[in-house]
């Protein structure tokens, strides 16, 4: 009987412990619910089910909530709105239009300031490609919307219908709350069809089969391109200490790399960083289209002093977007920095929780939700038949640039591609600061008949070539720090002078130079054919002529050898070949005069 | 103090270090203020950290010693801290950790009232930093330069100088150009009675006392008072940047008095602590802090942070520096080794950076070569240090000429373009100056980082520096 009258009562508050909730009588909620609190209207998710009581997440500032407060559940799990109007704009990690925000009640972030994620009023111009009477499946395409001046925005079937078109809209403009088309499925049943759907966060979307990448996802950045390079729907991790170039990498990599549209996540990461990504994008021009970055671009930002659990929420929030416009056959990079303030966020969560904590305070599932973050990665085949792809960058921050802690060694497990920032290198502003000792790619084997094809060379033979001479080189700095290099025979000499050739003058790259800023692939080849050139006609000279080392170092073109990155953009190519000329002219003549 | 929602209960059921419970509560919100009267009327104030149907822990500031379970009474005041902002009546004055007056003048009564805690700010609403402050110190200037509305905390060790480093920024910081309003709220955690008082005279001379607000919260003063310092200290800056258009420049010192005292309620609370003990949510915490820096669309002002930070053990990796790294745009690391050896300010360059240099120097800014020479400057100085690894091994003699000029451009950089004396202020051009008279003691083909113009245009001008020696060691 008790039990009978407590089901009619409402859930209400409990227990406040900071971004968490106990909430009693909580029969009606359901797991990973999205709810609202009180009449501040604060946003949160139920995370735990126990007997009547649920565990609410709140994604907002808690400070003056009391116990006994009403909590209502939403009826639908955290979801993001998925539809025209989403590129070039920014969102919290819950969704929420933080341009909107700002506009309506100004620079600061206050509570309960629920947002509709896509604008309700704008007019988006339709065009339909099915006719009435069509019978669609789930993913296919019935209309299209020019989203940006590049980006066609396919209006599909949400993921859950299925069935016969009774009505489609005619050509002409549309908010995304007017209805396009309805559809009559199996059961008879009418479902409208908007611009927009909605799409719980912690869910997959589907597609009709996994393919292998193929085709690396092209950045302009020699470390990365060259020798650790990433495949279009593949995995990479950047983890390195504060101040190794994470951010600068993950930003070079959002402006450069050649995907049709980009995630950026700014997640539990600084303000001032945002202001300065939004402030840069407008401005740079995507070098394949030519039109502003930011109309290829979704941000998400939920800066460090926001909300907690809000930024949790982010990685799905930014995932989703990603696999929607990946639906559409484009091919997405999602940049996730940092995940190690996500996993943080877990934790802390988890803390409060009171579970038992595993590895340096991380909850034991850590390891399963990072590898289901990575795992929403992948090329695809759609189910409109395109092939479509998500690539995933996820940086990790390392505490103390110590690489063995939980986040970084699971992250390992689920990436393919690692590229190592190493603090040393760093130090010695030589950047990007990727160790090329410690990192690696998976994709090596499958991106090189692209490379072949491209270039007219056989890449892997070119890459390995210098990695074999940077990991000698390696082993000849542990002697050189010890007795210097003056006492390293003349053969060894030339492979540490070598090694140190492809260090500065191709590893390393300035994000700031106007030129540096991007290589294009012939330039990459180019400029590892002319150092390696310059190797092999050292190790020659010196050992058939007997010329010593430092007679070598003084050729002029080792100066031109220098520059050559920051003064000749590439799309050029005969400077490059000029200097390869030089090079083998000026060897020719060293030889003749040493003779 | 008005008795807030009235709400009165007797007796503590439990104490234990800071915190407090109480039992049978009704209408208490989470974060809430609380005033504990013990029975002999003193009264202490206090935080709501945890509430359910029955019991709330309350933190107290001023701890519990000497309270008693039975007869103290709790006043629950039905708000969060909250704090009056208003120019007039805090410039040039000095409270206590929680902003009450130290001097002889009275609480501030006119102006808002502030929750201390802030909001965060809209990154939609962020003006991105990007005007260089010249501060006159070349290690900070010309290779870790300092942009206003950045956080650009110091880390230091014990015994080092890192006030003095901070009182001389204070001193000389300005603007290339323009006069502005400008402000400085320093907030002391835990600091010793001396280093208070050195920024207290330092202010004073330099005449800038009546720009100053202090809040002190001293090495004997409790200790869990020190989370709420900083708060209020930086609720008094957003007022004067954001309303008032002021440009404010935030010292806080010592940020690992404050990690320590969050660290002693963490495990109060009985919390599972993370690494070396601290609480899992130290990285949101700070940035709580941290992020109160930087300029807004909405106003004029900026809010510039310099957190101090003494490392323990010297050791960066430590969470407090490793976590506030993370956070802020860049650090100045203050180095035993260049102390020892007689380097003031022993500010070690290689493991400092700013962030935001970049966007803040160069052409209309400081001037086009900036960039290029830290870099130059960077790499040799990198180079440097191998290469004395090496000559401690194998000695001196063994070097090759050109390692010996690097070791030698390494003692000139060191004590010609790193040390200064306190009230030396070097305009930005004597700095940049001084960085290619010691870059151009390498013959131009070693210098890869600069362009060839800019050695011509800089480099090798006769004129190039305004010291006596000129730089044509390279020719």
């Amino acid at each position: 009987m008790q039990e009978k009258e407590d089901r009619v009562k409402e859930a209400t508050i409990a227990e406040i412990n900071g971004p968490v909730v106990k909430v009693k009588q909580a029969y009606r909620l359901s797991m990973n619910e999205m709810v609202v609190i009180g009449e501040a209207k604060l946003l949160g998710e139920v995370i735990e089910l126990y007997a009547d009581r649920a565990t609410v997440q709140v994604y907002e500032d808690t400070t003056g909530l009391k116990p006994g407060t009403l909590v209502h559940g939403q009826g639908l799990p955290l979801f993001v709105e998925l539809g025209p109007g989403i590129i070039g704009h920014i969102f919290d990690g819950t969704q929420r239009p933080l341009s909107v925000m700002y506009k309506d009640s100004g620079p600061f972030i206050r509570k309960g300031q629920a947002r509709a994620a896509l604008d309700r009023d704008k007019a988006w111009p339709f065009k339909p490609k099915r006719n009435s009477g069509d019978t669609v499946s789930p993913g296919q395409v019935i209309g299209e919307v020019e989203e940006t001046d590049h980006i066609v925005h396919q209006i599909m079937v949400p993921p859950n219908l299925n069935g016969r078109l009774t009505e489609i809209a005619a050509e002409g403009l549309y908010n995304v709350e007017q209805r396009v088309a309805l559809l009559e499925d199996k059961n008879g049943e009418s479902h409208e069809i908007k611009l927009y759907h909605r799409w719980p966060v912690r869910r997959i979307r589907p597609y009709q089969k996994r393919i292998a990448p193929s085709e690396p996802l092209f950045s302009g950045q020699r470390v990365i391109d060259f020798f650790f390079s990433l495949a279009k729907g593949g995995t990479a991790a950047i983890p390195g200490g504060f101040g190794t170039g994470k951010t600068i990498t993950q930003h070079q990599l959002s402006k450069w790399a050649d995907a049709d549209i980009v995630v950026y996540i700014g997640c539990g990461e600084r303000g001032n960083e945002m202001a300065g990504v939004l402030m840069d994008f407008p401005k740079l021009l995507d070098p394949r289209s030519g039109r502003p970055l930011i109309e290829r671009t979704i941000f998400i930002a939920n800066t460090s002093d926001m909300p907690v659990a809000a930024r949790e929420a982010s990685i799905y929030t930014g995932i989703t977007i990603a696999e929607y416009y990946r639906d559409m056959g484009y091919d997405v990079a999602l940049m996730a920095d940092s995940t190690s303030r996500w996993a943080e966020a877990l934790r802390e969560i988890s803390g409060r929780l009171e579970e038992m904590p595993a590895e340096e305070g991380f909850p034991a599932y850590l390891a399963s939700r990072l590898a289901g973050f990575y795992e929403r990665a992948g090329a695809v085949i759609t189910h409109s038949g395109e092939t479509g792809s998500v690539s995933v960058i996820g940086a990790v921050s390392p505490p103390g640039s110590d690489f063995s802690e939980p986040v970084t060694q699971h992250t390992k497990r689920y990436v393919s591609t690692f590229w190592a920032l190493d603090k040393e290198l760093a130090s010695a502003r030589y950047f990007p600061a990727i160790n090329y000792l410690n990192s690696y790619s998976g994709y090596v084997e499958s991106v090189a008949p692209w490379w072949n094809k491209k270039a007219d060379v056989d890449w892997i033979a070119l890459r390995s070539q210098a990695l074999a001479i940077l990991k000698e080189d390696a082993r000849l700095m542990n002697i050189v720090k010890l007795i210097g290099e003056d006492a390293l025979p003349d053969d060894q000499k030339v492979i540490y002078r070598g090694a140190r050739l492809i260090k500065e003058d191709f590893l390393q790259q300035s994000a700031f130079d106007f030129i540096d800023t991007y290589s294009p692939p012939g330039k990459q080849v180019l400029m590892l054919q002319i150092i390696l050139k310059f190797i092999e006609r050292m190790k020659e000279t010196v050992a058939d002529h007997r010329v010593p080392v430092y007679r070598i170092m003084e050729l002029p073109v080792l100066e031109e050898m220098e520059r050559m990155k920051y003064t000749f953009k590439g799309d050029d190519l005969s400077p490059f070949k000029e200097i390869l000329t030089r090079l083998e002219k000026q060897f020719d003549e060293l030889v003749k005069r040493e003779a | 103090m008005p008795a807030g929602s009235g709400l009165q209960y007797l007796g503590l059921f439990r104490v234990q270090g800071p915190l407090i419970f109480v039992k049978g509560i009704k209408n208490i919100g989470f974060g809430e203020m609380a005033e504990v009267v013990s029975s002999e009327g003193e009264v202490r104030l206090g935080r709501v950290l945890s509430v359910s149907e029955d019991l709330a822990i309350v933190e107290l500031f001023e701890g519990t010693a000497g309270l008693s379970a039975a007869d103290s009474r709790v006043r629950f005041l039905g708000r969060p801290f909250e704090y009056r902002v208003s120019a007039e009546e805090v410039l040039g004055r000095v409270f206590d950790g929680l902003g009450r007056p130290l001097d002889e003048g009275p609480p501030p009564i006119g102006g808002e009232v502030r929750n201390i805690n802030g909001l965060p700010i809209n990154p939609v609403a962020r003006v991105y930093p990007q005007d260089f402050i010249q501060t006159g110190i070349s290690a900070i200037d010309g290779l870790n330069a300092l942009v206003r509305g950045q956080k650009l905390p110091i880390f230091s060790g014990s015994g080092l100088p890192h006030a003095q480093v901070a009182a001389q920024i204070v001193r000389q910081a300005r603007l290339l150009e323009g006069k502005e309003r400008f402000a400085i709220v320093f907030a002391a955690m835990g600091t010793k009675h001396e280093e208070a008082q050195f920024f207290r005279k330092d202010f004073e001379e330099s005449g800038s006392l009546k720009n100053v607000v202090m809040f002190l919260n001293l090495a004997d003063d409790p200790s869990i008072e020190r989370l709420i310092t900083p708060r209020v200290a930086l609720t008094v800056a957003e007022h004067l940047a954001f309303e008032e258009n002021m440009h404010v420049l935030v010292i806080l010192t010592d940020m690992t008095n404050y990690c320590e005292a969050l660290r002693e309620v963490a495990t109060s609370k009985g919390e599972v602590p993370s690494r070396k003990g601290y609480p899992g949510y130290l990285y949101s915490d700070l940035a709580s802090i941290y992020e109160r820096a930087g300029r807004i669309a909405t106003a004029k002002g900026s809010i510039t942070q310099i957190p101090i930070l003494t490392m323990p053990d010297d050791d960066i990796t430590h969470p407090i520096p490793d976590l506030t790294g993370y956070i802020t745009e860049g650090q100045i690391v203050v180095d035993r080794g260049l102390f020892q050896k007689g380097i003031y300010p022993p500010i070690n360059v290689l493991p400092s950076l700013s962030r935001l240099m970049s966007d803040g120097i160069g052409s209309g800014r400081t001037r086009e070569d900036h960039q290029n020479l830290a870099a130059q400057l960077y790499a040799l100085y990198a180079q440097a240090k191998r290469v004395e690894r090496l000559a401690s091994i194998i000695g001196e003699e063994d070097l090759t000429p050109h390692d010996r000029l690097i070791l030698n451009f390494s003692n000139e950089f060191e004590s010609r373009f790193i040390k200064q004396g306190p009230y030396d202020n070097r305009t930005i051009l004597e700095t940049l100056d001084l960085g290619w008279e010691m870059v151009m003691m390498f013959p131009s083909r070693d210098l890869t980082r600069v362009k060839p113009d800019e050695i011509q245009k800089y480099g090798l001008r006769k004129d190039a520096s305004q010291l006596p020696e000129t730089s044509d060691q390279a020719s």
